[in-house]
């Protein structure tokens, strides 16, 4: 799969507001702490990750959910995993 | 013939409006099926059948708000023959008029009762996106239905205005709903509580070990290790599974746990997880998560909104100590997780860090003492030490053991 890294937050996004739908995409800030920006609970979050691992075909350990902290986080994470 | 009637989907509800039929005269019905859906101030509820049979007369349509009791249909028993004359058009006339006369301190503004073209369910689901009022909405679509279409016109017409999460006047009846039952529980129950500081480090590398070796869609939550201990807690302190009504505790075996869910956009619902007693953790996950997420999308079923026999409530997620909660009647207690975090403790007369979670009961004193609600909490606070014994729980539970 080839993805510019702006095609990829587009998708990341996109499934943030499947999950939180009052979301304002726009006003997100990508290198903030997500879970600071957007009332997430811990089955949100889950649901989430589950969302990206089905998109993506990424499988993400449950240890490396400490790391995914911002947008940006996320999106490295995904970069580095995707062929 | 078997009257359907509009069961109460748990305490702050007095009335609803159907929504729609799944099913018309004739067709045959089984114990256990969504047969209509009906608004509360809530949510919208998949409204179950419990009794096999072939629907008759519907008495009540799409549109109409009606009080909790109300005959909704009529349902022939197997094997019943449809009687000559149809008596039902006698109790059409008077379900308007009994909702007229209830006017309960939460009683939603009854809306007086008129044929309203039928909304398809996609048209009714943008219409809350949107906020628009689809009921009162000219409808384009066959026999005068609102379509989706039609709701997205008369949302461009508002200005486009994008509703956030839930319309306001949704919000305001399930702010009334909520204030009414708390209010009651407030006046009625003699809460006492009582807390207790639960060390989770055996319980957190327990779940560590196990979701390290799974894919992510089969991982478990802290939460459901906490439901599955309340329950088996439950096993020892009975007491406080049930229902207070007619000035006594009626006593319930099975654990329905009442999951405390906040909705986005306000309010909250606490729909019960079934038998968690006796269901494997991994069974408890994947219905934990389908219940939040139809919670959410307001597709919640009239058994799960009725029954459940405690609540649980977990404020962790959004950083928060102790939580001490209002216990929701008929219910006689609700038990409160706070959040996991790491602070001092003292083990073997050594100071260390670990990570602690406070447990909190809030109980009914017409049913229990503090002392009962002691054992329980101590007995929860042993089990979170076990977590194999949590695991291992269900395959036992139906004998009444705890352990192997």
């Amino acid at each position: 799969m080839n993805m510019d890294r702006h095609t990829l937050m587009a998708s990341v996004v996109e499934l943030l507001c499947a999950i939180a739908p009052e979301l304002e995409a726009n006003e997100l800030n990508y290198a903030r702490s997500l879970r600071q920006q957007v009332d997430l609970d811990s089955m949100d979050w889950l649901n989430f990750l589950v969302s990206l691992h089905e998109r993506f075909a990424v499988s993400i350990a449950e240890s490396d959910y400490a790391r995914l902290v911002s947008l940006n986080d996320i999106v490295d994470y995904l970069e580095a995993r995707l062929v | 013939m078997i009257e359907f009637k509009l069961p109460s989907l748990g305490a702050d509800m007095e009335e609803g409006k159907l929504l729609e039929w799944h099913v018309k005269p004739g067709d045959a019905v089984k114990r256990g099926q969504v047969v209509a859906v009906v608004d509360t101030s809530k949510a919208a509820v998949d409204v179950e059948i419990w009794e096999d049979g072939v629907m008759h007369a519907i008495l009540v349509q799409p549109g109409e708000t009606v009080p909790v009791g109300t005959v909704l249909a009529t349902v022939l028993a197997p094997g019943e023959a449809a009687p000559v004359v149809s008596a039902p058009v006698a109790v059409v006339a008077v379900a308007p008029v009994a909702a007229a006369i209830k006017a309960g301190p939460s009683a939603v503004v009854v809306s007086p009762v008129t044929r309203r073209p039928a909304v398809s369910p996609s048209a009714r689901r943008r219409a809350k996106e949107l906020g628009v009022d689809a009921e009162n909405l000219h409808g384009t679509g066959a026999q005068g239905a609102v379509t989706l279409a039609d709701v997205e016109a008369a949302a461009a017409r508002q200005g486009g205005a994008v509703a956030q999460g839930l319309p306001i006047d949704r919000q305001q009846a399930m702010r009334r709903a909520i204030a009414a039952a708390m209010g009651r529980s407030k006046r009625e129950i003699p809460h006492y509580y009582l807390s207790e500081t639960i060390p989770m480090a055996n319980a957190l590398a327990w779940l560590q070990r196990r979701n390290a070796e799974l894919p992510i869609t089969e991982r478990i939550l802290p939460a459901v290790l906490q439901l599955k201990a309340v329950a088996m807690a439950l096993k020892r302190v009975p007491q406080l599974n049930g229902f207070y009504r007619d000035d006594a505790f009626q006593p319930v075996a099975a654990v329905h746990a009442g999951v405390a869910i906040s909705l986005r956009g306000g309010g909250l619902v606490a729909p019960a997880l079934h038998d968690v007693a006796v269901k494997p953790l991994e069974q408890l996950m994947r219905e934990l998560a389908d219940l939040v997420k139809r919670a959410r999308a307001g597709s919640l079923r009239s058994s799960e909104m009725s029954d459940p026999t405690i609540t649980i409530t977990n404020l962790g997620d959004q950083g928060v100590e102790t939580v001490f909660g209002v216990i929701y009647p008929p219910q006689v207690a609700l038990v409160g997780f706070g959040s996991v975090a790491v602070r001092p403790w003292v083990e073997g007369g050594e100071l260390c860090a670990r990570p602690l979670m406070i447990a909190t009961l809030a109980a009914d004193h017409r049913v229990t003492d503090g002392h009962l609600g002691a054992v329980f909490l101590t007995e929860l606070r042993d089990l979170l030490q076990q977590p194999d014994s949590l695991a291992s729980s269900s395959a036992v539970s139906g004998q009444g053991g705890k352990e192997k």
